[in-house]
């Protein structure tokens, strides 16, 4: 018999579990069954998992299964629950989940917490107060439709009675669980009493008094301090290094070679240090040669190099519409530009850490700011030889992933120091191992021909992309999708590649691929737009109305975002002396967003004063959250445009805020979001605000200079923010 | 290990520390005050950021056997209730979103708004930039600190 993988799928069914607690407590869950394929049996492979709890003091705990990095889940998770439940925001608490199957998915990233969420936090939430109607409606004898729930009670308007949620426990335990495809989900915006209104972060006021919440906060009995030496040139091997007088120093207690495996997102090889305090152990490393093996020595130099000459050569053709070559040889008028962007490095505040546990049973005990904590666990189960089951790991808060945590080597290393040792550790990685140790963003370069028809318009465009790869295939992060407009845009469509090896790791940052090609498309169209004589507006909304084959994106959604954010800053007004607007649009992980950008100039020195969103991911949950995942995101994008992150003998050149200065606060615009709240499922929003924030702001940087900015960071066009 | 008698939070603390270690990490490791956060190592980007006589430190490279006669105070220290006016204005506002840096942020904020009562655009860049966000709650500390000067304001007007 063939029993589906753990995994929700498209098929899945889900249904309510209700049980009652020893204290008294009503829990509701949600669980899946998988339907079955041809010749499998139904396997309830999903235990319910705790999405809500009502407390006999009529409190509710509702769990949160994602890990939080600032992407606001812990917040609106819940409120969606409560929305549904129909209890008092106040009368919430939220319990952070560990890592535990019967929650699927337990990721930050691809902004797919929301939507994924949706569906089963709702069945969650309405299962159990439409349960809670049941047992009043039983208890007054009356019919369920006469009676309806709102701030924990239940109200039956004929007689005027009402009773609470708390009083109803326990004969709502002993009534049919609600089936789900009889509920009425609460979905438009038109429907929300909490959700879209400005809700604080459930975790703030341990984050304003300092409580442990973090990775490193954790502390253990008996526990020890780890850093770990890898060597600077990635993939390079320890031949020999000098732990005996590493460990004769003050406060060192272990110091020892780890062999690593090949996997550079993996255990790499390293000496670690272990030490009574942190300070001991990041000062007896000071002290410690290592002679490395290394066989790798990408550079910046070389890359650019290859990326030249590659430049010369036609690459491999990802998809031609039309006929590129007749079409741009007819054009009225043709445009050509290359545009580039460095390597990038994901720069979170909490360098990666940490804390594991190994208990003499064989049992592995983990504390880690993980994104992907389950990828963690698998891959320590794969270099340990642990298995899963025996490996728990606590979801901790994490302090600023952009997708740099979604690798999970930080745990793999502290959990092969804690077996070794067998005692509990906490590793802490510096910030120069961090920024020495990223899978960063990839550089590319795209070059771009635009042929203009008679009428101004772009109807052939080909692209030749430089990319990175490793053994021939695209690394990670490096992609380009096929069908990114504008394919589908346009009649005449051209997209070749070409690939630089490297050994340099690379992996997703921050809405990745996006959050850097959108800065050449969006700029490039900007040029066509000034070379037909158009306004970037109208331009653009030209582009968005009429498509080839399959629109790449939402034509309506996307155009409307345009719209409002230009009308919000007024687009066509003249902004006044040395100052511009830019604009740009983009649609990626679901989310439809565009921005106008208004920077003034004093000669090359720029400032950028304000950026206006136009932002349609459906129904907004937490309107504080949106905004901030917004605001953030325009001021992650114009710190970025500032930084790059270079190679010389294999290894990162930049190592601390001191060569890689991200933005600070005098340098930061005003930002003003505008939510189109429309009645699609409501979509993430960690990841569609930044594409279109670079060149937005590069856009404007030409409006107001006449510098246009083909390559990152501005700094090589001679623009300083 | 050299015997150190630090004055946290109105507290006298007695620890034994290696004569060199920086106060984050005797405030982190040593006392469990693990709000004080580390980030850049070199007293850059101000998430070790605690109040020395009042003024902003880098503790994490202010040598903790320096401080024997100055009150500290950490982010733990500054109202443990959460009830001084930055903080109550960082909730409203919903500064935080990783909130890795924010103990920095705001004791930073906490001592410019004792220096200045009404801070300017200006006073707020100059006062802040040495405390690093990455994940840009800029535009939102500014709202705040403008907030959190009212409710000082207030509150001293009514005492």
């Amino acid at each position: 018999m063939k029993v589906r993988a753990k995994t929700p799928d498209l098929n899945r069914r889900s249904f309510l579990k209700v049980s009652l607690l020893a204290s008294g407590a009503l829990v509701v869950g949600v669980g899946w069954s998988a339907a079955p394929g041809e010749g499998e049996q139904i396997a309830e492979t999903w235990a319910p998992n705790l999405y809500v709890r009502i407390n006999r003091d009529g409190s509710v705990t509702i769990v949160s299964k994602n890990p939080e990095a600032g992407q606001g889940v812990k917040t609106a998770f819940p409120m969606v629950v409560a929305e549904c439940l129909e209890v008092d925001w106040k009368d919430v608490s939220v319990e952070q989940a560990p890592l535990d199957d019967r929650y699927g998915r337990q990721v930050v990233g691809g902004s797919r917490g929301t939507p994924d969420g949706w569906d089963d936090l709702r069945i969650a939430g309405t299962g159990a107060m439409v349960l809670l109607k049941a047992a009043a409606a039983r208890k007054w004898d009356v019919p369920v439709s006469e009676c309806s729930a709102a701030s924990g009670s239940i109200h039956h308007q004929a007689s005027g009675r009402t009773v609470r949620y708390v009083e109803l426990l326990d004969l709502a335990a002993t009534l049919p669980v609600p089936a789900v495809a009889d509920l009425k989900l609460k979905s438009r915006p038109a429907d929300f009493s909490l959700l879209g209104t400005f809700v604080p972060g459930v975790d703030n006021h341990s984050i304003l008094t300092g409580q442990p919440l973090f990775g490193a906060d954790t502390r253990l009995d008996g526990m020890l301090y780890a850093v770990f030496q890898k060597c600077p040139t990635y993939g390079g091997k320890v031949r020999s290094a000098n732990t005996e007088e590493i460990r004769k120093l003050s406060g060192v207690t272990h110091a020892f070679v780890v062999e690593g495996t090949d996997n550079l997102h993996g255990l790499m090889p390293g000496v670690a240090i272990v030490a009574e305090s942190w300070w001991q152990a990041d000062s007896a490393r000071e002290k410690l040669r290592v002679d490395w093996e290394t066989s790798h020595a990408d550079s910046t130099a070389d890359f650019d190099r290859r990326a030249a000459a590659l430049a010369k050569e036609t690459g491999e053709v990802q998809r031609a519409d039309g006929a590129v070559e007749e079409a741009l040889a007819a054009s009225e008028k043709v445009v050509e530009a290359s545009y580039y962007y460095p390597f990038v490095s994901h720069a979170n505040m909490e360098p990666q850490n940490c804390t594991a546990l190994y208990h003499e049973s064989g049992k592995m005990e983990l504390w880690a700011p993980s994104q992907n904590p389950k990828s963690g666990r698998s891959l320590i189960a794969g270099v340990l030889g642990i298995p899963e089951k025996q490996i728990h790991v606590n979801i901790t808060r994490i302090g600023g992933g952009f997708g740099r945590k979604l690798v999970n080597d930080f745990m793999v290393e502290a959990a092969w120091i804690a077996r070794e040792i067998r005692r509990p550790i906490q590793l802490q990685w510096t910030r120069e191992d961090d920024m020495g140790h990223d899978f960063y963003r990839p550089a590319a370069w795209h070059h771009f021909t635009a042929g203009l028809d008679g009428a101004g318009r772009m109807a052939a465009f080909d692209h030749h992309f430089i990319t990175f790869g490793r053994n021939g295939e695209t690394i990670s992060g490096a992609g380009l999708s096929p069908n990114h407009y504008p394919a589908g845009l346009v009649p005449h469509f051209r997209l070749r590649q070409s690939t630089i090896e490297t050994n340099v790791p690379t992996g997703p940052w921050r809405s990745p691929g996006h959050s850097a090609y959108c800065f050449a498309y969006q700029s490039f169209f900007d040029e066509v737009a000034l070379a037909a004589g158009r306004d970037q507006l109208e331009f653009r909304l030209d582009l968005l109305s009429r498509s080839f084959g399959d629109p790449p994106l939402d034509l309506a959604r996307t155009s409307d975002t345009l719209r409002v954010a230009a009308e919000k800053a007024g687009w066509g007004r003249d902004p006044g002396p040395n100052r511009g607007l830019g604009m740009a649009f983009h649609f990626d992980h679901g989310g439809f967003v565009s921005h106008v950008a208004q920077v003034v100039a004093d000669g090359t020195r720029i400032k950028v004063e304000k950026v206006w969103s136009g932002i349609d991911v459906g129904p907004v949950i937490n309107l504080s959250g949106a905004r901030n995942q917004v605001e953030g995101a325009v001021i992650d994008a114009l710190s970025t445009a500032q930084l790059e992150i270079t190679f010389a003998n294999g290894a990162a050149v930049q190592s601390n805020f001191t060569d890689y200065e991200l933005l600070r606060i005098n340098q930061a615009p005003e930002i003003e979001c505008h939510f189109i709240q429309s009645d699609h499922s409501p979509m993430g929003l960690g990841e569609p605000p930044i594409a279109p924030a670079t060149p937005a702001i590069s856009n404007a940087i030409f409006a107001a200079t006449g510098t246009r900015i083909r390559a990152l960071p501005f700094s090589r066009s001679g623009i300083v923010v | 290990m050299s015997r150190l008698k630090l004055n946290i939070n109105g507290k006298t603390h007695t620890v034994d520390a290696p004569p060199d270690m920086p106060l984050l990490w005797v405030l982190r490791d040593k006392l469990n005050l693990v709000g004080t956060k580390y980030s850049c190592g070199i007293g850059i980007c101000g998430s070790c950021t605690v109040l020395v006589d009042g003024e902003p430190a880098r503790s994490c490279t202010l040598p903790a056997a320096a401080m024997a006669g100055n009150e500290i105070t950490t982010i733990e220290g500054l109202a443990p209730k959460g009830d001084h006016p930055v903080q109550v204005a960082w909730n409203e506002e919903d500064v935080p979103q990783c909130g890795y840096c924010q103990g920095g942020q705001i004791l930073t904020a906490a001592a410019l708004l004792e220096r200045k009562p009404d801070p300017a655009d200006e006073d707020i860049d100059a006062a802040m930039a040495g405390v690093i966000c990455r994940c840009g709650t800029y535009y939102r500390i500014r709202k705040a600190i403008k907030l959190a000067a009212r409710y000082a304001a207030e509150l001293g007007s009514a005492s």
